[in-house]
């Protein structure tokens, strides 16, 4: 019974619903007319005293109050990732007009990705522990702080007693689990609740990303995150992401449902080590190659990448070498709407993926801002400061997770 | 002597375990099953650490697992501060 | 160790039973078999010493040495004897990983020697699967201690920051340690679902190499939760056993006497491998995967309904994948950790999902001698699994004195049981609801007779 069932080989897992938990825009509509008008969601820290840090600029979900969006019981036993990643998948279930009580209890699944975990509660229960002693950690310190959180809480407060999924691939696994998701809606799921949120923007949090050396040092919002730009110094961290209703095909528009659009092809490799005094070698050309293969197009039928766009030099650059290398140099446009939220890890490339979507249902590419003067090393059409408009089929997407994830994902038109 | 009351008990439910969607603390609830209020056991796991650490009371095991109600649990409490 | 790749004449055993793994399924499908085995495990380090100890039910719980946990409710766990340099980690390696990274690599070179896959492979066809619970947990608790230092301020000070310590926060560094162990460049993935992660992993590579993402795959699970943190959380929920003076004694799932589970630590890494490749190029074959299934119980983060009705769904569902009757199983890994409400709870679902055949396939719960290893022990448990069909052995519950009187299956108490083991049934339940299913099966090439002998 798990076995694929033969009629679903065939048919695309669509995209019918999305919620949108992002810096720049709270709910879909919200976070896409921000990203069409270009408005970032980047500013100073403030959700804790972040000034003698050397990074003090992150995007933040500022709008969002967890009590309010969160209902107080299950607020108490969470961290702030899974009450982002929460508030998302009920506006996706209400985005998809989904009713999940009238649906097989054992053929909806959640299938989340997260980076880094309940990395804020852990931080509060830890120092409980280290500053108090062993029993002053709080019983929810067992359920909150853990990468499978999300995942079991939406499951619950939904009645989904599908197969559950939690994939971490840092930035990656937004898309690895869009692909299980998928591989579920093959076999005996009718509809998955797929995503991705992060959140650690708290002192521990933070300084774990500082230590990586590769976060924007400057103070200044507007000129911290400038992928693929001459003046690029890093990426600027940021909070939140986007859950996705995923079906299939046939079942959904018998439902009636409006899809924005198909999941068509996937491609997932891995970086050899990377050796000193060597250059790194990246596979993420190969992703794109299996995902455009997969979905059964060429490099000149899609439309946009979005780009995973570190913002570090060496990382736009191996990018930028990977499309073009696929496209053509300047052969197809770039985007990177993140430019406007920082990056949001596993949320991050989740939300790129609802981008995407967007981007195909409105025939409009939405823009990088920030930056001015292009690397000429990079060779890419980048969309800079305006949307640029045209029709959108096909838009793949790319992430890539620290430590040598690659991950490629082509959307296509419903 | 310090006793505990049932509005204690209403602060440090609402505080340390959240407030069900149905639920008024401050009803009338003293004699009603924390489960029937939508306290699972976990909750009160939490709001017995939560006294001891208040109070400095130590509340064993299977204490834990006779406050079926914050009735209950405050009397429980009390005997423990008056002993 | 020899191979058995040339034979064809698969081998029943004399009792009855439907010769099923032959025509399993339609020639195109792609099987998927396990060649490589790599373990380490509290009371043995490699594969021969853990089932040295879990075939002779010995127990490695023991007071916890890895930090002192006086003022804890529970002080005891089952540890690794485990020295990272011994073990031919670089100082380099050793440095940089996490105590969980550190032991699922080793356990990845274990089982890549074992499979004897190194040189055959193509890099971008070799994928990664691992699991962890609760991932780099003791570098971050570690580095918090410093960088609060001792817990003081809540504004951490960055000029502490150890290089590694983004890899400890993102789990995800241990597929990356376990990819460049070996030299993989396929789907990598590190699955993250509780304390059914090693389970869930192991299906993860099995469903890749199914489908054809890779032709092999890395899979198996990594757990270090031997610290403050971690036994603080379990001890605030009252979940681990706080039997602190005999902690020999102190797991003991099925048993009447039980009051909670063991901590653990550990992994076990598997090569996972597309079956007519693993013959053509000889590979022994030490089982197959034939189900993998789970469901979820949406009910409660850590509390299970004593019907077992959604872990019963996950086994009823692994047996059709693999077309497989109840009456099929010869032996059933169970979950077992220990604590009241899992023992009724699987014992219920084992009821549900097989009928009366639940009442002859033996049961048992290596948790009694090896702890609950959280995200590890799935994969633990499926590497006891195939070493059980291997050896023809069930490994026994040990600790188990006075069964509870509601489990009332045949929970093999103390000693292992010798019997034809060709199928196993593998079941895990974890924190978020989640219970998986795994059918393993003796390879139809795989005669039974010799058994391997390390």
């Amino acid at each position: 019974m798990t076995e694929p069932r033969p009629d679903r080989r065939a048919t695309r897992p669509v995209v019918t619903g999305i919620g949108v938990t992002a810096p720049n825009g709270l709910g879909t509509h919200a976070y896409w007319q921000a990203t069409l008008d270009g408005k970032s969601g980047l500013g100073r820290i403030t959700r804790f005293d972040a000034t003698r840090y050397p990074v003090r600029v992150a995007g933040e979900v500022t709008e969002f109050d967890d009590t309010e969006h969160v209902p107080s019981r299950l607020a108490v036993q969470t961290d702030h990732w899974s009450h982002l990643g929460l508030a998302a998948a009920d506006m996706a279930l209400h985005d998809a007009g989904v009713k999940p009580g009238d649906l097989p209890e054992y053929e909806m699944a959640v299938v989340t990705a997260s980076s880094s975990g309940g990395t804020e509660f852990g931080q509060r229960e830890i120092e409980k522990l280290w500053s108090q002693g062993p029993q002053y950690v709080g019983v929810y310190q067992s359920i909150a702080w853990f990468y499978a959180a999300t995942t079991g809480q939406i499951s619950i407060r939904y009645g989904m007693r599908g197969p559950c999924g939690v994939i971490c691939a840092e930035q990656a696994g937004g898309l690895d689990v869009m692909a299980q998701a998928r591989r579920l809606l093959r076999q005996d799921a009718t509809i998955v609740v797929t995503g991705g949120t992060d959140a650690s923007l708290c002192p521990y949090g933070l300084v774990a990303q500082i230590a990586t050396g590769m976060l924007s040092p400057r103070d200044d919002p507007e000129r911290a995150y400038l992928p693929f730009d001459t003046d690029a110094c890093g990426y600027v961290p940021g909070e939140g992401g986007a859950m996705l209703i995923m079906e299939e095909e046939t079942a959904a528009r018998a439902r009636g449902a409006r899809p924005y659009g198909a999941i068509a092809g996937y491609g997932a490799t891995f970086d050899p080590r990377p050796e000193p005094g060597r250059q790194p070698r990246s596979n993420l050309g190969r992703a794109i190659t299996l995902a455009l293969r997969e979905a059964g197009v060429t490099p000149g039928d899609v439309d946009v990448v979005f780009a995973d766009a570190h913002g570090t030099p060496g990382h736009d650059l191996a990018e930028a070498h990977a499309i073009a290398t696929v496209f053509g140099p300047y052969g197809v446009p770039v985007t990177a709407p993140k430019t406007m939220t920082g990056r949001l890890y596993a949320g991050g490339a989740a939300l790129d993926v609802a981008t995407a979507l967007l981007s195909v249902r409105d025939g409009v590419i939405p823009p990088t801002v920030g930056v001015r003067a292009a690397d000429p090393a990079c060779e890419l059409d980048l969309v800079r400061a305006t949307p640029r408009d045209g029709p959108v089929r096909n838009a793949l997407v790319l992430a890539r997770g620290h430590g040598g994830f690659n991950a490629a994902l082509l959307v296509t038109a419903p | 002597m310090t006793t505990f009351t049932l509005d204690d008990m209403r602060r440090i439910m609402g505080g340390c375990a959240g407030v069900p969607e149905s639920l008024d603390l401050a009803d009338d609830i003293g004699e009603i099953p924390f489960t029937d209020l939508g306290y699972d056991s976990l909750a009160v796991l939490e709001m017995a650490a939560r006294i001891q650490q208040e109070l400095g009371v130590r509340i064993p095991d299977d204490a834990v697992d006779e406050m079926k109600t914050p009735q209950a649990a405050v009397d429980y409490v009390n005997r423990r501060l008056a002993a | 160790m020899s191979q058995t790749g040339t034979r064809t004449a698969p081998r029943r055993h004399t009792r009855t039973r439907p010769a099923r793994t032959a025509t399993r399924r339609t020639r195109n499908q792609r099987r998927v078999v396990i060649t490589g085995l790599g373990v380490t495990a509290p009371g043995g380090i490699g594969t021969p010493a853990f089932w040295d100890l879990i075939s002779a039910g010995r127990t490695a719980t023991r007071t916890i040495s890895l930090f002192d946990a006086t003022g804890f409710r529970s002080q005891i766990a089952a540890e690794c004897d485990f020295d990272p340099a011994a073990r031919g980690l670089s100082p380099q390696e050793a440095r940089r990983m996490d105590r969980a990274a550190q032991l699922g690599v080793v356990s990845a070179r274990e089982a890549l020697t074992d499979s004897g896959l190194t040189t055959t492979i193509p890099p971008e066809r070799l994928g990664v699967s691992i699991g962890s619970a609760v991932g780099c947990t003791m570098g971050l608790e570690e580095e918090y201690v410093v960088l609060s230092d001792g817990g003081r301020t809540w504004l951490v000070d960055p000029a502490y920051g150890v290089p590694q310590l983004y890899g400890y926060m993102v789990p995800s560094t241990i597929a990356t340690e376990v990819a460049w162990a070996g030299g993989a460049e396929g789907p990598v993935a590190l699955i993250s679902t509780g304390c059914t992660a090693g389970l869930d992993a192991v299906g993860h590579g099995y469903q890749l190499v199914k489908e054809g993402s890779a032709d092999a795959v890395l899979a198996g699970a990594t757990d270090a939760p031997i610290s403050p943190i971690t036994v603080a959380c379990f001890d605030a929920i009252k979940a681990t056993s706080p039997s602190n003076d005999d902690p020999a004694h102190a797991s003991r799932p099925f048993d009447l006497d039980r009051n909670g589970f063991v901590l653990g630590e550990g992994s076990a890494v598997m090569v996972l491998e597309e079956r007519q490749a693993a013959l053509r190029r000889g590979a022994r074959i030490h089982a197959e995967i034939v189900g993998f299934a789970s469901r979820s119980n949406a009910y409660h983060m850590t509390g299970l309904k004593p019907d077992g009705r959604e872990m019963a769904e996950a086994i009823r569902a692994a047996l059709g994948q693999a077309r497989l009757d109840p009456g099929d199983i010869d032996y059933i890994n169970a979950h077992g950790s220990g604590t009241r409400q899992n023992d009724r709870h699987e014992t219920a679902a084992f009821k549900d999902a097989l009928g009366h055949h639940a009442y002859q396939a033996p049961v048992s719960s290596i948790k009694s001698m090896i702890g609950h290893s959280l995200g590890a022990i799935g994969s633990i448990e499926i590497a006891a699994c195939v070493l059980a069909i291997t050896h023809n052995l069930v490994p026994p519950t040990a600790n188990l004195h006075t069964a509870d009187p509601e489990c009332d299956l045949d929970y093999v108490p103390l000693t292992a049981r010798e019997q034809p083991v060709d199928v196993v049934l593998s079941v895990g339940s974890g924190f978020g609801g989640f219970q998986t299913a795994m059918l393993l099966a003796r390879d139809p090439g795989d005669t039974g007779r010799g058994g391997h002998h390390d």
